[in-house]
């Protein structure tokens, strides 16, 4: 009985160990950090969203592109209240930067780096990840190859900078060395019956991809500057919306 | 020590300037005017004309009648008083104190110098000769004091050096005009027939002061060497420049890193020493062959570090091309600025490092231009296109608070794209519409917000806008141009919600 328990922690130990060297900063500053997305968490390896690491969204249309923009700005925002200023990296930007304060982000302390070619990107990208005063860089760049991700990785991993890759309609939606794949889509919101207007915006978080962890699908609402989980939606009509979108494609 | 002062006088100063600026006016009669209550007033004329007796304060239409073939220039004083400065600057070859004497002559305080050249009177000639050859007509005189040299310099053509204490002797035969007084003052003296210094030098100071004022005795004191004078030299701008001469002529990338290493390490020593930081730099290389071959940088922030400057550098380093070898490495700051390390946080919560990301952003402005970075600040306009400003400074923070009263979109394209629309009624939202060839049913929507057209910057129809939702979710900023009734409006779409 005794050597069982030995052999369960040697196996706990050398998992963690493991988490390590794929480039899983389980460190302090991660444990601190509520990103308040609530049951996702529980998909996560080691139960914290992993930072120090690429992140990657895929978003197949310009709805999506907006949704997944705005999921990440909520994201942002918990870094941003920890550190500092974010640099968000784009060849194409259409961000419109006083938006941005509806997520808590003031977008004076965001650094915007517009470039002309996808490659000098990737070298903003690899040079602001090894530059641990930023909390986060995002960049939006719908094409990378599998060994660019796996260099602005290492990058990631040894400055502990969290980098959230967001690829906009990519000729090929091939296997990238992040930790994570995520697709936001946009859902109808919702309002109580015969109200007018528009709701809050409201989300379908799919995480595709996670090293070490669960994939799954939530529903998320941004109400008062937070995520909010609506645990007992079902997404009945988003179903249709994929269905459409990848007849469409 | 006994001080000995040099004044020298351009006497065409304003007319040799433009001589030299223009060659081909060197043969033409020439003179320079300025606008004075709506006339035309000749303000300095060349030598040749000069001497036909046109002088400053004609007006320039007589000057024409007289000598029809004249030609006229307008007279640029900021021009001629930066002009004057540098000529300051070129003295120091001769005495580590000079001044400006404007508007056209400079005070060299020469204590201590003339034994170089081998006496007072060679070395007065070795500067008006240099002058002469420079193309100014220069006179010069050496004094105790600074007014008697003035003075000599301006009114005595024969004997330009004053021996030690003969002051008064000198000063004797000149006219008044030689003290530096106001013309009003000469005026009065002219017309109670004091021609010369000599004939009241000895009258009681009482009855003088009495007569002319306090200036006249001033100057005359200072003139005399028993008042004192002070001058206001021209300090040069401290050059930032380390030469590293080489042995043997370096053809190597390694060999132009190490020289660019050792000029930084010295330059930035000397930058700590005096609390300053670079913020332009060029690294030139002289090839054996004659030729200059240069790379130049430019940082976001004031920098002192060796490392992060070599940085910068070693970006452009390819684009030497040593040919035969470069035998001197030059590098000069050319832009300086003070780092003052109490205002380093830039952001004013907590970040780690702002000198990190500077430097960051230095290296991405080596690399893909600093066009390419940009920071908004939030402006007070209604007009969604005009609500935000670009800045590009780090420092630079909102004087107003971002707007959170209306919904903005997080996508915002470009340019609105026009949009075909199915509209139930005027002031209505539309039910669908054909973006890009779909057809977008409309589920929700939200409006309108009207947004009137800024008279004070430009005019044209007002924008009405709605926020509408997708029946599959997505939600999008529409804008009707113009008002029903007129004429027909037309719909864009203008952005993308989350």
């Amino acid at each position: 009985m005794k050597e069982g328990m030995g052999k369960n922690e040697i196996i706990k130990q050398l998992r963690e160990k493991i988490l390590v060297m794929e480039g899983f900063n389980s460190g302090k500053d991660a444990r601190q950090l509520d990103f308040g997305l609530g049951p996702v968490n529980n998909s996560f390896p080691g139960g914290t969203f992993p930072v120090g690491a690429i992140h990657e969204f895929v978003s197949p249309t310009e709805a999506c592109f907006a949704a997944a923009n705005g999921f990440i700005s909520g994201l942002l925002n918990t870094f941003r209240k920890k550190e500092g200023v974010c640099m968000w990296i784009s060849t194409r930007r259409k961000l419109f930067p006083p938006a941005l304060k509806s997520f808590g982000l003031d977008p004076h302390r965001i650094i915007f780096i517009d470039v002309k070619q996808e490659k000098e990107a990737l070298w903003v990208t690899e040079q602001a990840l090894k530059c641990n005063s930023l909390s986060a860089v995002v960049t939006e760049l719908p094409n990378v190859s599998f060994s660019e991700s796996r260099r602005l990785q290492l990058a990631a991993s040894e400055s502990g900078v969290t980098c959230f890759l967001h690829r906009h309609s990519p000729y090929l939606n091939n296997t990238l060395a992040c930790v994570s794949r995520w697709q936001i889509r946009p859902v109808a919101s919702w309002l109580p019956e015969g109200l007018p207007g528009v709701g809050f915006p409201r989300w379908e978080v799919e995480l595709l991809k996670i090293r070490n962890g669960k994939p799954g699908s939530w529903l998320f609402e941004w109400q008062n500057g937070g995520f909010r989980y609506l645990p007992n939606q079902k997404r009945v009509v988003t179903a249709s919306v994929t269905a459409k979108k990848e007849r469409y494609a | 020590m006994h001080k000995r002062y040099m004044s020298i006088w351009f006497r065409y100063f304003a007319t040799d300037r433009m001589a030299r600026s223009h060659p081909e006016l060197k043969e033409k009669l020439f003179l320079l005017y300025a606008p004075q209550r709506g006339r035309m007033v000749v303000k300095a004329s060349c030598k040749t004309l000069s001497k036909e007796g046109i002088i400053p304060g004609m007006v320039v239409a007589d000057v024409r009648a007289i000598l029809p073939s004249v030609e006229v220039y307008s007279e640029e004083p900021y021009a001629q008083a930066k002009h004057l400065r540098d000529l300051a600057e070129y003295c120091f070859r001769y005495s580590p104190v000079v001044a400006t004497d404007p508007p056209d002559g400079l005070i060299l305080d020469i204590s201590g110098c003339p034994h170089l050249w081998g006496g007072e009177l060679p070395y007065l000639q070795a500067i008006i000769t240099r002058f002469h050859k420079g193309g100014y007509d220069a006179r010069a005189a050496i004094a105790d004091t600074i007014g008697t040299a003035w003075a000599v310099a301006h009114y005595e053509s024969n004997n330009p050096i004053v021996a030690p204490g003969r002051q008064a002797e000198a000063l004797l035969s000149l006219p008044p005009a030689a003290l530096r007084v106001e013309s009003t003052i000469l005026k009065r003296m002219e017309k109670l027939g004091f021609r010369e210094i000599g004939q009241f030098i000895h009258i009681p100071r009482t009855n003088l002061r009495r007569r002319f004022g306090d200036v006249l005795l001033t100057r005359l004191e200072q003139a005399l060497g028993t008042g004192y004078e002070t001058l206001q030299p021209v300090t040069p701008a401290p050059v930032y420049l380390e030469r590293l001469p080489c042995l043997e002529p370096i053809r190597t990338a390694k060999g132009i890193e190490i020289a660019l290493q050792r000029l930084l390490e010295t330059l930035c020593e000397r930058f700590f020493k005096e609390g300053k930081g670079m913020r332009a730099g060029i690294f030139k290389g002289y090839r054996i062959d004659g030729k200059t071959v240069q790379i130049s940088i430019g940082t976001n922030r004031a920098s002192r570090s060796a490392v992060h400057l070599f940085k910068l550098f070693e970006l452009k380093i390819p684009e030497i091309e040593p040919a035969l070898g470069i035998e001197l490495f030059t590098l000069e700051a050319t832009l300086v600025e003070d780092v003052s390390e109490t205002q380093e946080a830039i952001w004013n919560t907590g970040c780690n490092n702002p000198k990190a990301i500077a430097e960051l952003l230095d290296n991405i402005a080596g690399k893909v231009g600093m066009q390419a970075i940009h920071r908004y600040l939030p402006q007070e306009h209604y007009w969604p296109e005009n609500s935000v400003k670009e800045v590009n400074s780090l420092e630079e923070q909102p004087e107003t608070e971002w707007r959170t009263d209306q919904p903005r979109p997080l996508h915002l394209l470009p340019e609105p794209e026009p949009v075909e629309v199915m509209v139930v009624l005027p002031d209505y939202p539309p039910l669908h519409f054909r973006y890009r060839g779909d057809i977008i049913r409309i589920a929700k929507a939200d409006g309108p917000e009207r947004i009137e057209q800024e008279w004070w910057l430009q005019t044209g129809p007002p924008r009405d806008y709605y926020r509408v939702e997708d029946e599959d979710g997505a939600r999008y900023w529409l804008f009707r141009l113009g008002l029903y009734g007129s004429e027909k409006p037309q719909w864009f779409l203008h952005g993308f919600f989350v």
